[in-house]
Protein backbone atom coordinates (compact mmCIF):
# COMPACT_ATOMS: atom_id res chain seq x y z
CA UNK A 1 0.00 0.00 0.00
CA UNK A 2 3.05 2.32 0.77
CA UNK A 3 4.47 2.56 -2.81
CA UNK A 4 0.68 3.50 -4.36
CA UNK A 5 0.89 6.41 -1.61
CA UNK A 6 4.13 7.57 -2.67
CA UNK A 7 3.17 7.15 -6.35
CA UNK A 8 0.15 9.68 -5.69
CA UNK A 9 1.88 12.11 -4.22
CA UNK A 10 4.04 13.43 -7.20
CA UNK A 11 4.52 16.00 -9.38
CA UNK A 12 0.62 16.14 -9.99
CA UNK A 13 -0.36 16.53 -6.16
CA UNK A 14 2.14 20.23 -6.86
CA UNK A 15 0.24 20.76 -9.82
CA UNK A 16 -3.10 20.27 -7.95
CA UNK A 17 -1.94 22.16 -4.85
CA UNK A 18 -0.95 25.25 -7.57
CA UNK A 19 -4.42 25.05 -8.98
CA UNK A 20 -6.26 24.89 -5.29
CA UNK A 21 -4.18 28.07 -4.82
CA UNK A 22 -5.70 29.68 -7.90
CA UNK A 23 -9.04 28.71 -7.15
CA UNK A 24 -8.91 30.15 -3.49
CA UNK A 25 -7.37 33.28 -5.06
CA UNK A 26 -10.18 33.92 -7.62
CA UNK A 27 -12.73 33.07 -4.85
CA UNK A 28 -11.02 35.64 -2.38
CA UNK A 29 -11.57 38.31 -5.29
CA UNK A 30 -15.38 37.42 -5.17
CA UNK A 31 -16.03 37.84 -1.77
CA UNK A 32 -13.84 40.93 -1.97
CA UNK A 33 -16.73 41.97 -4.81
CA UNK A 34 -19.15 40.55 -2.27
CA UNK A 35 -17.86 43.18 0.14
CA UNK A 36 -18.48 45.93 -1.51
CA UNK A 37 -21.98 45.40 -1.95
CA UNK A 38 -21.90 44.82 1.86
CA UNK A 39 -22.59 41.19 1.73
CA UNK A 40 -20.16 40.05 4.50
CA UNK A 41 -18.81 36.31 3.96
CA UNK A 42 -15.56 36.65 4.57
CA UNK A 43 -15.18 34.51 7.50
CA UNK A 44 -17.41 32.35 6.45
CA UNK A 45 -15.33 31.64 3.00
CA UNK A 46 -12.40 31.43 4.80
CA UNK A 47 -13.37 29.14 7.01
CA UNK A 48 -15.76 26.97 4.41
CA UNK A 49 -12.42 26.74 1.91
CA UNK A 50 -9.97 25.85 4.32
CA UNK A 51 -12.21 23.01 5.66
CA UNK A 52 -12.93 21.89 1.98
CA UNK A 53 -9.11 21.55 0.99
CA UNK A 54 -8.36 19.73 3.92
CA UNK A 55 -11.15 16.96 3.98
CA UNK A 56 -10.76 16.33 -0.19
CA UNK A 57 -6.60 15.96 0.67
CA UNK A 58 -7.46 14.00 3.31
CA UNK A 59 -9.81 11.85 1.25
CA UNK A 60 -7.86 11.70 -1.71
CA UNK A 61 -4.82 10.11 0.84
CA UNK A 62 -7.78 8.12 2.25
CA UNK A 63 -8.61 6.58 -1.20
CA UNK A 64 -5.13 6.00 -2.34
CA UNK A 65 -4.95 3.43 0.20
CA UNK A 66 -7.82 1.70 -0.24
CA UNK A 67 -8.55 2.53 -3.75
CA UNK A 68 -9.26 -1.45 -4.48
CA UNK A 69 -10.82 -2.50 -0.45
CA UNK A 70 -13.74 -4.36 0.08
CA UNK A 71 -17.42 -3.32 -0.01
CA UNK A 72 -17.37 -3.43 4.08
CA UNK A 73 -15.00 -0.98 3.86
CA UNK A 74 -16.55 0.94 1.76
CA UNK A 75 -19.75 1.17 3.32
CA UNK A 76 -17.80 2.09 6.72
CA UNK A 77 -16.59 5.03 4.61
CA UNK A 78 -20.26 6.10 3.72
CA UNK A 79 -21.43 5.71 7.01
CA UNK A 80 -19.11 7.49 8.10
CA UNK A 81 -20.32 10.41 5.47
CA UNK A 82 -23.78 10.04 6.26
CA UNK A 83 -22.99 11.26 9.98
CA UNK A 84 -20.65 13.80 9.24
CA UNK A 85 -23.92 14.86 6.44
CA UNK A 86 -26.20 14.17 9.91
CA UNK A 87 -24.02 17.09 11.46
CA UNK A 88 -23.97 19.74 8.52
CA UNK A 89 -27.67 19.20 8.26
CA UNK A 90 -28.62 19.52 12.07
CA UNK A 91 -27.10 22.75 12.47
CA UNK A 92 -29.68 23.98 10.85
CA UNK A 93 -32.33 23.10 13.53
CA UNK A 94 -30.35 24.50 16.34
CA UNK A 95 -32.39 24.00 19.48
CA UNK A 96 -34.75 21.19 18.45
CA UNK A 97 -34.02 18.24 20.72
CA UNK A 98 -32.66 15.28 18.82
CA UNK A 99 -32.38 17.08 15.79
CA UNK A 100 -28.56 15.65 15.07
CA UNK A 101 -30.33 11.92 15.26
CA UNK A 102 -33.45 12.87 13.23
CA UNK A 103 -31.11 14.13 10.23
CA UNK A 104 -29.05 11.09 10.39
CA UNK A 105 -32.02 9.04 9.81
CA UNK A 106 -33.51 11.06 7.16
CA UNK A 107 -30.52 10.93 5.27
CA UNK A 108 -29.57 7.11 6.17
CA UNK A 109 -33.30 6.22 5.18
CA UNK A 110 -32.87 8.28 1.50
CA UNK A 111 -29.03 7.61 0.46
CA UNK A 112 -29.04 4.57 2.55
CA UNK A 113 -32.10 2.47 0.50
CA UNK A 114 -30.80 4.37 -3.15
CA UNK A 115 -26.84 3.22 -2.53
CA UNK A 116 -28.52 -0.27 -1.68
CA UNK A 117 -30.95 -0.68 -3.92
CA UNK A 118 -28.38 0.36 -6.51
CA UNK A 119 -26.12 -2.17 -5.65
CA UNK A 120 -28.53 -4.74 -5.59
CA UNK A 121 -29.31 -4.43 -9.41
CA UNK A 122 -25.10 -3.68 -10.20
CA UNK A 123 -26.00 -0.04 -11.33
CA UNK A 124 -23.39 0.47 -8.73
CA UNK A 125 -19.91 -1.53 -8.20
CA UNK A 126 -18.77 -2.07 -5.04
CA UNK A 127 -15.09 -0.91 -6.09
CA UNK A 128 -14.90 1.65 -3.56
CA UNK A 129 -13.13 4.16 -6.61
CA UNK A 130 -16.81 4.04 -8.13
CA UNK A 131 -18.60 3.28 -4.72
CA UNK A 132 -17.48 6.31 -2.48
CA UNK A 133 -17.38 9.11 -5.01
CA UNK A 134 -20.97 8.51 -6.54
CA UNK A 135 -22.17 7.70 -2.64
CA UNK A 136 -21.28 10.60 -1.80
CA UNK A 137 -22.66 12.57 -4.19
CA UNK A 138 -25.79 11.05 -3.04
CA UNK A 139 -25.34 11.51 0.61
CA UNK A 140 -24.60 15.13 -0.22
CA UNK A 141 -27.40 15.71 -2.12
CA UNK A 142 -29.94 14.19 1.13
CA UNK A 143 -28.04 15.87 3.17
CA UNK A 144 -28.86 19.28 1.16
CA UNK A 145 -32.62 18.02 1.05
CA UNK A 146 -32.69 17.50 4.53
CA UNK A 147 -31.72 20.97 6.01
CA UNK A 148 -33.58 23.02 3.11
CA UNK A 149 -36.72 20.52 3.92
CA UNK A 150 -36.45 20.70 7.46
CA UNK A 151 -35.26 24.51 7.72
CA UNK A 152 -38.43 25.24 5.46
CA UNK A 153 -40.83 22.96 7.89
CA UNK A 154 -39.69 24.97 10.43
CA UNK A 155 -40.14 28.17 9.25
CA UNK A 156 -43.67 27.41 7.40
CA UNK A 157 -44.69 26.32 11.22
CA UNK A 158 -43.55 29.39 12.74
CA UNK A 159 -44.83 31.75 9.83
CA UNK A 160 -48.52 30.17 10.40
CA UNK A 161 -49.10 29.48 14.29
CA UNK A 162 -52.08 31.02 13.99
CA UNK A 163 -53.91 29.21 11.41
CA UNK A 164 -52.39 25.54 12.87
CA UNK A 165 -53.87 26.35 15.84
CA UNK A 166 -57.19 27.51 14.38
CA UNK A 167 -57.10 24.12 13.23
CA UNK A 168 -56.29 22.02 16.16
CA UNK A 169 -58.88 24.57 17.88
CA UNK A 170 -61.75 22.92 15.40
CA UNK A 171 -60.51 19.75 16.15
CA UNK A 172 -58.29 18.27 13.53
CA UNK A 173 -55.01 15.88 13.54
CA UNK A 174 -51.79 17.32 13.93
CA UNK A 175 -50.61 15.71 11.04
CA UNK A 176 -53.56 17.65 9.46
CA UNK A 177 -52.89 21.04 10.20
CA UNK A 178 -49.40 21.66 9.03
CA UNK A 179 -49.67 19.27 5.82
CA UNK A 180 -49.87 21.88 3.69
CA UNK A 181 -46.41 23.42 5.29
CA UNK A 182 -44.66 19.80 5.19
CA UNK A 183 -45.65 19.71 0.84
CA UNK A 184 -44.21 22.97 0.30
CA UNK A 185 -41.16 22.17 2.46
CA UNK A 186 -40.29 18.62 0.62
CA UNK A 187 -41.52 20.59 -2.39
CA UNK A 188 -38.36 22.93 -2.09
CA UNK A 189 -35.90 21.11 -1.04
CA UNK A 190 -36.61 18.42 -4.26
CA UNK A 191 -36.69 21.86 -6.65
CA UNK A 192 -32.67 22.11 -6.73
CA UNK A 193 -32.11 18.60 -7.72
CA UNK A 194 -35.47 18.84 -10.77
CA UNK A 195 -33.46 21.32 -11.76
CA UNK A 196 -30.24 19.46 -11.80
CA UNK A 197 -32.01 16.97 -14.09
CA UNK A 198 -33.64 19.70 -16.64
CA UNK A 199 -29.96 20.73 -17.05
CA UNK A 200 -28.47 17.88 -17.50
CA UNK A 201 -26.28 17.91 -20.24
CA UNK A 202 -27.21 21.41 -21.20
CA UNK A 203 -25.52 23.38 -18.20
CA UNK A 204 -23.80 20.72 -16.57
CA UNK A 205 -22.33 17.41 -16.69
CA UNK A 206 -21.07 15.71 -13.78
CA UNK A 207 -17.35 14.79 -13.47
CA UNK A 208 -17.90 11.06 -12.98
CA UNK A 209 -18.47 10.88 -16.84
CA UNK A 210 -15.22 12.19 -17.80
CA UNK A 211 -13.83 9.54 -15.14
CA UNK A 212 -15.93 6.63 -16.81
CA UNK A 213 -14.14 7.78 -20.60
CA UNK A 214 -10.98 8.45 -19.69
CA UNK A 215 -11.24 4.30 -18.30
CA UNK A 216 -12.71 2.92 -21.38
CA UNK A 217 -16.24 2.99 -21.04
CA UNK A 218 -18.23 4.44 -24.65
CA UNK A 219 -19.60 7.58 -24.18
CA UNK A 220 -23.38 7.01 -24.73
CA UNK A 221 -23.10 4.72 -21.77
CA UNK A 222 -21.24 7.04 -20.07
CA UNK A 223 -23.92 9.48 -20.23
CA UNK A 224 -27.24 7.42 -19.80
CA UNK A 225 -25.32 6.33 -16.18
CA UNK A 226 -25.19 9.94 -15.68
CA UNK A 227 -28.64 10.29 -15.84
CA UNK A 228 -29.39 7.12 -13.89
CA UNK A 229 -26.99 8.82 -11.00
CA UNK A 230 -28.96 12.37 -10.91
CA UNK A 231 -32.55 10.46 -11.10
CA UNK A 232 -31.15 8.15 -8.15
CA UNK A 233 -29.70 11.43 -6.56
CA UNK A 234 -33.32 12.75 -6.60
CA UNK A 235 -34.89 9.53 -5.46
CA UNK A 236 -32.86 9.92 -2.33
CA UNK A 237 -33.12 13.53 -1.53
CA UNK A 238 -37.24 13.02 -1.77
CA UNK A 239 -37.10 9.52 0.84
CA UNK A 240 -34.81 12.33 3.20
CA UNK A 241 -36.65 15.23 2.48
CA UNK A 242 -39.94 13.26 3.36
CA UNK A 243 -38.52 10.99 6.46
CA UNK A 244 -37.13 14.55 7.64
CA UNK A 245 -40.23 16.35 7.80
CA UNK A 246 -42.49 13.48 9.13
CA UNK A 247 -40.10 12.66 11.82
CA UNK A 248 -40.02 16.52 12.74
CA UNK A 249 -43.61 16.78 12.31
CA UNK A 250 -43.81 14.04 15.31
CA UNK A 251 -41.84 16.23 17.38
CA UNK A 252 -43.27 19.98 16.94
CA UNK A 253 -46.69 18.43 18.52
CA UNK A 254 -47.29 16.72 22.10
CA UNK A 255 -49.00 13.67 22.88
CA UNK A 256 -52.18 16.01 24.08
CA UNK A 257 -51.82 17.77 20.47
CA UNK A 258 -50.47 20.87 21.34
CA UNK A 259 -48.31 22.71 18.84
CA UNK A 260 -45.01 23.09 21.26
CA UNK A 261 -42.52 24.56 18.52
CA UNK A 262 -43.25 28.38 19.00
CA UNK A 263 -41.12 31.61 18.27
CA UNK A 264 -40.58 32.02 21.78
CA UNK A 265 -38.71 28.83 22.55
CA UNK A 266 -36.97 29.54 19.42
CA UNK A 267 -35.62 32.86 20.67
CA UNK A 268 -34.35 31.59 24.47
CA UNK A 269 -32.94 28.57 23.01
CA UNK A 270 -30.69 29.56 20.09
CA UNK B 1 -70.97 23.12 32.04
CA UNK B 2 -67.14 24.69 32.53
CA UNK B 3 -65.35 24.56 36.11
CA UNK B 4 -62.04 25.07 36.51
CA UNK B 5 -59.96 23.86 39.92
CA UNK B 6 -56.46 25.22 40.70
CA UNK B 7 -55.69 25.70 37.02
CA UNK B 8 -52.20 26.64 36.91
CA UNK B 9 -49.28 27.10 34.12
CA UNK B 10 -45.71 27.90 35.25
CA UNK B 11 -43.19 28.05 32.31
CA UNK B 12 -39.91 28.15 33.50
CA UNK B 13 -40.32 30.48 37.01
CA UNK B 14 -43.05 32.22 34.75
CA UNK B 15 -46.09 31.85 36.89
CA UNK B 16 -48.60 32.42 33.69
CA UNK B 17 -51.68 31.49 35.61
CA UNK B 18 -52.12 30.94 39.10
CA UNK B 19 -55.06 28.31 40.50
CA UNK B 20 -57.90 29.84 39.34
CA UNK B 21 -61.34 28.61 40.32
CA UNK B 22 -64.48 29.20 38.44
CA UNK B 23 -67.48 27.98 37.29
CA UNK B 24 -69.78 29.00 33.91
CA UNK B 25 -73.12 27.06 33.39
CA UNK B 26 -75.17 27.09 29.84
CA UNK B 27 -76.14 30.10 28.49
CA UNK B 28 -73.78 32.37 30.87
CA UNK B 29 -71.25 34.78 29.31
CA UNK B 30 -67.93 34.89 31.55
CA UNK B 31 -66.03 38.32 30.75
CA UNK B 32 -62.32 38.12 31.72
CA UNK B 33 -60.52 41.22 31.76
CA UNK B 34 -57.20 42.46 33.07
CA UNK B 35 -54.06 44.84 32.05
CA UNK B 36 -51.98 43.53 29.29
CA UNK B 37 -49.82 40.81 30.30
CA UNK B 38 -51.80 39.52 32.71
CA UNK B 39 -52.62 36.04 31.57
CA UNK B 40 -55.84 36.26 30.26
CA UNK B 41 -54.75 34.29 26.75
CA UNK B 42 -52.48 32.20 28.89
CA UNK B 43 -55.67 31.58 31.08
CA UNK B 44 -58.08 31.10 27.57
CA UNK B 45 -55.68 28.90 26.02
CA UNK B 46 -55.90 26.21 29.04
CA UNK B 47 -59.71 25.86 28.48
CA UNK B 48 -59.51 24.17 25.56
CA UNK B 49 -55.55 23.07 26.02
CA UNK B 50 -54.06 24.63 23.64
CA UNK B 51 -51.58 24.93 26.14
CA UNK B 52 -51.11 22.47 28.84
CA UNK B 53 -51.97 23.10 32.55
CA UNK B 54 -48.73 22.54 34.77
CA UNK B 55 -51.42 22.24 38.33
CA UNK B 56 -55.42 21.95 38.23
CA UNK B 57 -57.48 20.79 35.71
CA UNK B 58 -60.94 21.98 33.63
CA UNK B 59 -63.73 19.74 34.34
CA UNK B 60 -66.34 19.60 31.36
CA UNK B 61 -70.01 18.67 32.34
CA UNK B 62 -67.95 16.83 35.60
CA UNK B 63 -65.71 15.44 33.65
CA UNK B 64 -61.80 15.78 34.17
CA UNK B 65 -60.92 17.02 30.61
CA UNK B 66 -57.30 15.10 30.61
CA UNK B 67 -59.92 12.05 29.88
CA UNK B 68 -61.08 13.23 27.19
CA UNK B 69 -59.43 12.86 23.69
CA UNK B 70 -58.18 16.33 22.51
CA UNK B 71 -60.04 16.18 19.13
CA UNK B 72 -63.25 15.86 20.80
CA UNK B 73 -62.32 18.26 23.72
CA UNK B 74 -61.76 20.70 21.06
CA UNK B 75 -65.19 20.22 19.07
CA UNK B 76 -66.91 20.54 22.19
CA UNK B 77 -64.79 23.59 23.60
CA UNK B 78 -64.56 26.23 20.81
CA UNK B 79 -62.61 29.02 20.30
CA UNK B 80 -62.43 32.20 18.19
CA UNK B 81 -59.10 34.23 18.49
CA UNK B 82 -58.00 37.74 18.09
CA UNK B 83 -57.80 37.35 14.17
CA UNK B 84 -59.69 34.84 12.12
CA UNK B 85 -56.70 32.95 10.92
CA UNK B 86 -59.07 31.73 7.88
CA UNK B 87 -57.52 28.90 5.68
CA UNK B 88 -57.52 29.23 2.08
CA UNK B 89 -60.26 28.85 -0.46
CA UNK B 90 -63.94 29.18 0.04
CA UNK B 91 -65.82 30.27 2.91
CA UNK B 92 -67.53 27.15 2.41
CA UNK B 93 -65.24 25.06 2.94
CA UNK B 94 -63.56 26.88 6.33
CA UNK B 95 -67.24 26.22 7.73
CA UNK B 96 -67.31 22.87 6.73
CA UNK B 97 -63.47 21.85 8.14
CA UNK B 98 -64.52 20.80 11.49
CA UNK B 99 -67.10 18.28 10.49
CA UNK B 100 -64.98 17.25 7.86
CA UNK B 101 -62.09 16.24 10.52
CA UNK B 102 -64.68 13.65 11.64
CA UNK B 103 -65.33 12.38 8.33
CA UNK B 104 -68.91 14.31 8.40
CA UNK B 105 -69.86 16.14 5.64
CA UNK B 106 -72.08 19.35 5.70
CA UNK B 107 -74.98 19.77 4.24
CA UNK B 108 -75.18 22.85 1.83
CA UNK B 109 -78.63 23.61 3.70
CA UNK B 110 -76.77 23.75 7.08
CA UNK B 111 -73.89 26.28 5.71
CA UNK B 112 -76.37 28.33 3.99
CA UNK B 113 -78.31 28.64 7.23
CA UNK B 114 -75.59 29.14 9.53
CA UNK B 115 -73.74 32.05 7.01
CA UNK B 116 -77.12 33.76 7.30
CA UNK B 117 -77.05 33.49 10.86
CA UNK B 118 -73.92 35.22 11.40
CA UNK B 119 -74.72 38.01 8.36
CA UNK B 120 -73.24 36.34 5.67
CA UNK B 121 -75.72 35.08 2.89
CA UNK B 122 -74.67 34.49 -0.12
CA UNK B 123 -71.16 34.30 0.77
CA UNK B 124 -70.49 30.40 0.88
CA UNK B 125 -68.72 30.60 -2.49
CA UNK B 126 -66.41 33.67 -1.98
CA UNK B 127 -62.71 33.54 -1.37
CA UNK B 128 -61.53 34.27 2.02
CA UNK B 129 -58.89 35.93 0.50
CA UNK B 130 -61.22 38.92 -0.54
CA UNK B 131 -63.16 39.31 3.28
CA UNK B 132 -63.18 42.56 5.24
CA UNK B 133 -61.95 42.18 8.74
CA UNK B 134 -65.30 42.00 10.52
CA UNK B 135 -66.78 39.31 7.73
CA UNK B 136 -63.45 37.25 8.34
CA UNK B 137 -64.43 37.18 11.94
CA UNK B 138 -67.80 36.68 11.76
CA UNK B 139 -67.08 33.01 9.37
CA UNK B 140 -64.60 32.20 12.19
CA UNK B 141 -67.57 32.48 14.27
CA UNK B 142 -69.41 30.73 12.28
CA UNK B 143 -66.84 28.08 11.33
CA UNK B 144 -66.55 27.23 14.83
CA UNK B 145 -70.68 27.20 15.86
CA UNK B 146 -70.76 24.30 13.10
CA UNK B 147 -68.89 21.84 15.35
CA UNK B 148 -72.22 22.48 17.44
CA UNK B 149 -69.90 23.27 20.54
CA UNK B 150 -71.40 23.56 24.10
CA UNK B 151 -68.73 25.99 25.23
CA UNK B 152 -67.44 28.74 23.35
CA UNK B 153 -64.04 30.75 24.12
CA UNK B 154 -63.06 34.26 22.44
CA UNK B 155 -59.92 35.91 22.87
CA UNK B 156 -60.22 39.82 22.18
CA UNK B 157 -62.39 38.74 19.18
CA UNK B 158 -63.01 42.18 18.36
CA UNK B 159 -59.90 44.58 19.04
CA UNK B 160 -59.14 44.16 15.51
CA UNK B 161 -62.35 45.39 13.85
CA UNK B 162 -63.15 48.67 13.62
CA UNK B 163 -65.82 50.31 15.37
CA UNK B 164 -69.04 49.63 12.88
CA UNK B 165 -68.18 45.79 12.78
CA UNK B 166 -67.88 45.41 16.55
CA UNK B 167 -71.56 45.40 17.59
CA UNK B 168 -72.72 43.21 14.83
CA UNK B 169 -70.29 40.70 16.00
CA UNK B 170 -71.44 41.46 19.61
CA UNK B 171 -74.79 40.68 18.95
CA UNK B 172 -73.99 37.38 16.73
CA UNK B 173 -72.36 36.31 19.72
CA UNK B 174 -74.68 37.08 22.35
CA UNK B 175 -77.42 35.91 20.22
CA UNK B 176 -75.48 32.32 19.60
CA UNK B 177 -75.02 32.27 23.49
CA UNK B 178 -78.58 32.30 24.51
CA UNK B 179 -80.24 30.05 21.68
CA UNK B 180 -77.59 27.27 21.98
CA UNK B 181 -77.40 27.74 25.53
CA UNK B 182 -73.47 27.12 25.16
CA UNK B 183 -71.48 28.54 28.27
CA UNK B 184 -68.96 31.71 26.89
CA UNK B 185 -65.91 32.63 28.52
CA UNK B 186 -64.65 36.18 26.39
CA UNK B 187 -61.05 37.53 27.50
CA UNK B 188 -61.97 41.78 26.21
CA UNK B 189 -59.84 44.48 27.21
CA UNK B 190 -63.01 47.03 26.49
CA UNK B 191 -64.93 47.31 29.84
CA UNK B 192 -67.64 48.72 27.86
CA UNK B 193 -67.70 45.49 25.78
CA UNK B 194 -67.79 43.47 29.14
CA UNK B 195 -70.46 45.54 30.53
CA UNK B 196 -72.52 44.84 27.11
CA UNK B 197 -72.61 41.22 26.51
CA UNK B 198 -71.16 39.55 30.42
CA UNK B 199 -73.38 38.07 33.07
CA UNK B 200 -70.32 37.87 35.43
CA UNK B 201 -66.89 39.15 35.25
CA UNK B 202 -63.45 38.14 36.72
CA UNK B 203 -60.61 40.47 36.24
CA UNK B 204 -56.81 38.98 36.30
CA UNK B 205 -54.01 40.51 37.21
CA UNK B 206 -50.12 38.97 36.92
CA UNK B 207 -51.99 35.27 36.56
CA UNK B 208 -54.32 35.65 39.84
CA UNK B 209 -58.12 35.63 39.35
CA UNK B 210 -58.54 39.01 42.15
CA UNK B 211 -61.91 39.37 41.61
CA UNK B 212 -65.57 37.59 39.94
CA UNK B 213 -68.73 39.16 40.31
CA UNK B 214 -71.89 40.08 38.60
CA UNK B 215 -70.68 42.50 35.65
CA UNK B 216 -71.98 45.72 37.07
CA UNK B 217 -70.83 45.34 40.91
CA UNK B 218 -67.39 44.60 39.46
CA UNK B 219 -66.95 46.92 37.29
CA UNK B 220 -68.05 50.16 38.87
CA UNK B 221 -65.90 49.10 41.89
CA UNK B 222 -62.52 48.43 39.58
N1 LIG C 1 -45.00 30.45 26.33
C1 LIG C 1 -44.68 31.48 27.13
N2 LIG C 1 -43.51 31.49 27.78
C2 LIG C 1 -43.18 32.50 28.61
N3 LIG C 1 -43.95 33.54 28.83
C3 LIG C 1 -45.13 33.59 28.22
C4 LIG C 1 -45.56 32.57 27.33
N4 LIG C 1 -46.78 32.91 26.86
C5 LIG C 1 -47.08 34.09 27.42
N5 LIG C 1 -46.10 34.51 28.24
C6 LIG C 1 -46.08 35.72 29.08
O1 LIG C 1 -47.13 35.59 29.99
C7 LIG C 1 -47.73 36.84 30.26
C8 LIG C 1 -49.21 36.76 30.03
O2 LIG C 1 -49.44 36.67 28.63
P1 LIG C 1 -50.90 36.67 28.03
O3 LIG C 1 -50.77 36.67 26.55
O4 LIG C 1 -51.68 35.58 28.63
O5 LIG C 1 -51.44 38.07 28.54
P2 LIG C 1 -52.79 38.81 28.17
O6 LIG C 1 -53.46 39.11 29.46
O7 LIG C 1 -53.56 38.02 27.17
O8 LIG C 1 -52.25 40.14 27.54
P3 LIG C 1 -52.87 41.02 26.33
O9 LIG C 1 -53.98 41.83 26.93
O10 LIG C 1 -51.72 41.89 25.93
O11 LIG C 1 -53.32 40.09 25.28
C9 LIG C 1 -47.02 37.85 29.36
O12 LIG C 1 -46.08 38.53 30.12
C10 LIG C 1 -46.35 36.98 28.31
O13 LIG C 1 -45.17 37.59 27.87
MG1 LIG D 1 -54.09 38.29 25.10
Amino acid sequence: MMPELHVSIGRDVMMGLAQAVAAIVLCAAVVALCRWQAVRVEREAAISMARGLVQMVFVGMVLAVLLHGSLMVGSLILLAMMVAAAFTASRRLRGMSGALLLCFWAIAAGAGTVIAAMLATRSLQADIAILVPVGSMIIANAMNACAQAAERFRAEILAHVGQIEAGLSLGAEPAVTVAPYLQSAVYASLLPRLDMLKSLGLVWIPGVMAGMMVSGASPVYAAIYQFVIVAMILAASGITGLVATVLMRSRVFSSAAQLVLRPTEVSTSS
Amino acid sequence: MLETRNLSRRVGPRLLVQEINIQVSAGEILAVVGPSGAGKSSFLRLLNRLDEPTAGTVLLKSTDYHSIVPRELRRRVGMVMQTAFLFPGTVAANISFGPRQRREAMASARITALLERVGLSGFADRDVGHLSGGEAQRVAVARTLANDPEVLLLDEPTSALDESSVRGVEELVQGVVRERRVACVIVTHNREQAARLADRTMVLKAGRMVRIGATGEVLHDA
